[in-house]
């Protein structure tokens, strides 16, 4: 009973997440202007994170987490040089 | 999924009812990034994601992996941390940026630097002439 549970919420869950994930990307392609699309790229980072923690989930693994953080310290820092790309026009001064 | 048979069922409930909030949440995000029309609005819209979005799956994960190995798993809080304390950096320098790309194109929708200047050196002078409004 409870796995079954589980197993509906964590699809539903999923299939949320990749709309969630093709709504970013629709926005990485269509967006106006370069700050557009570097809003896009970080929320798909978000997206990707906890896509991968359901897949822990479905799976009772906790190898998924170490990937997960890896995907966020990932996000921070590119997004953080885009930004100071966009701004000044180099990263690294 | 046949980890999960021996869960007790309100675990299985608090989980499935956190996972769905917080993947609704993202999702609605997304459709905020994707329908809002100018980019200081949709700067908010994945910020609901990376608030209650992370935080519910990230509260139904530690819940579930707490009941299946027997112990207190709390790993899942490095995340919630780093993602608390970096979304707000990282989206203040893109908006920042975005202003000052926005200000160099002296486009139209965005105050220009004279006009905030202007706005400012007029606080300054009321405060300095006890409070009182200054006569133009």
């Amino acid at each position: 009973m409870s796995a079954a549970i589980l197993l509906w919420a964590v699809t539903i869950s999923q299939i949320f997440l990749a709309l969630a994930a093709l709504c970013c990307g629709f926005r990485l392609f269509r967006g106006p202007r370069a700050q557009d699309r570097v809003l896009a790229l970080d929320a798909l980072y978000v997206c990707a994170m906890l896509m991968l923690l359901t897949f822990g989930i479905r799976t009772g693994s906790t190898l998924y987490f170490e990937a997960a953080l890896v995907i966020a310290l990932l996000g921070f820092v590119s997004t953080s040089a885009l930004a100071k790309f966009l701004m000044r026009g180099e990263v690294i001064e | 999924m046949s980890h999960a048979a021996n869960l007790p069922l309100w675990a299985a409930l608090l989980v499935a009812l956190l996972l769905v909030l917080g993947s609704g949440l993202t999702l609605l995000g997304a459709i905020g990034l994707v329908r809002l029309d100018s980019f200081y609005k949709r700067v908010h819209s994945p910020t609901l994601g990376t608030t209650w979005g992370t935080g519910g799956i990230l509260l139904g994960s530690m819940l579930f992996f707490s009941m299946i190995e027997g112990r207190p798993v709390l790993h899942e809080l490095l995340i919630a941390v780093f993602v608390t304390v970096t979304t707000p950096v990282t989206l203040m320098l893109l908006a920042r940026a975005a202003l000052y790309r926005d200000r160099m194109e002296k486009n139209p929708e965005v105050p220009t630097f004279t006009a905030v200047a202007e706005r400012s050196s007029e606080v300054v002078v009321k405060g300095t002439k006890n409070g009182e409004p200054e006569k133009s």
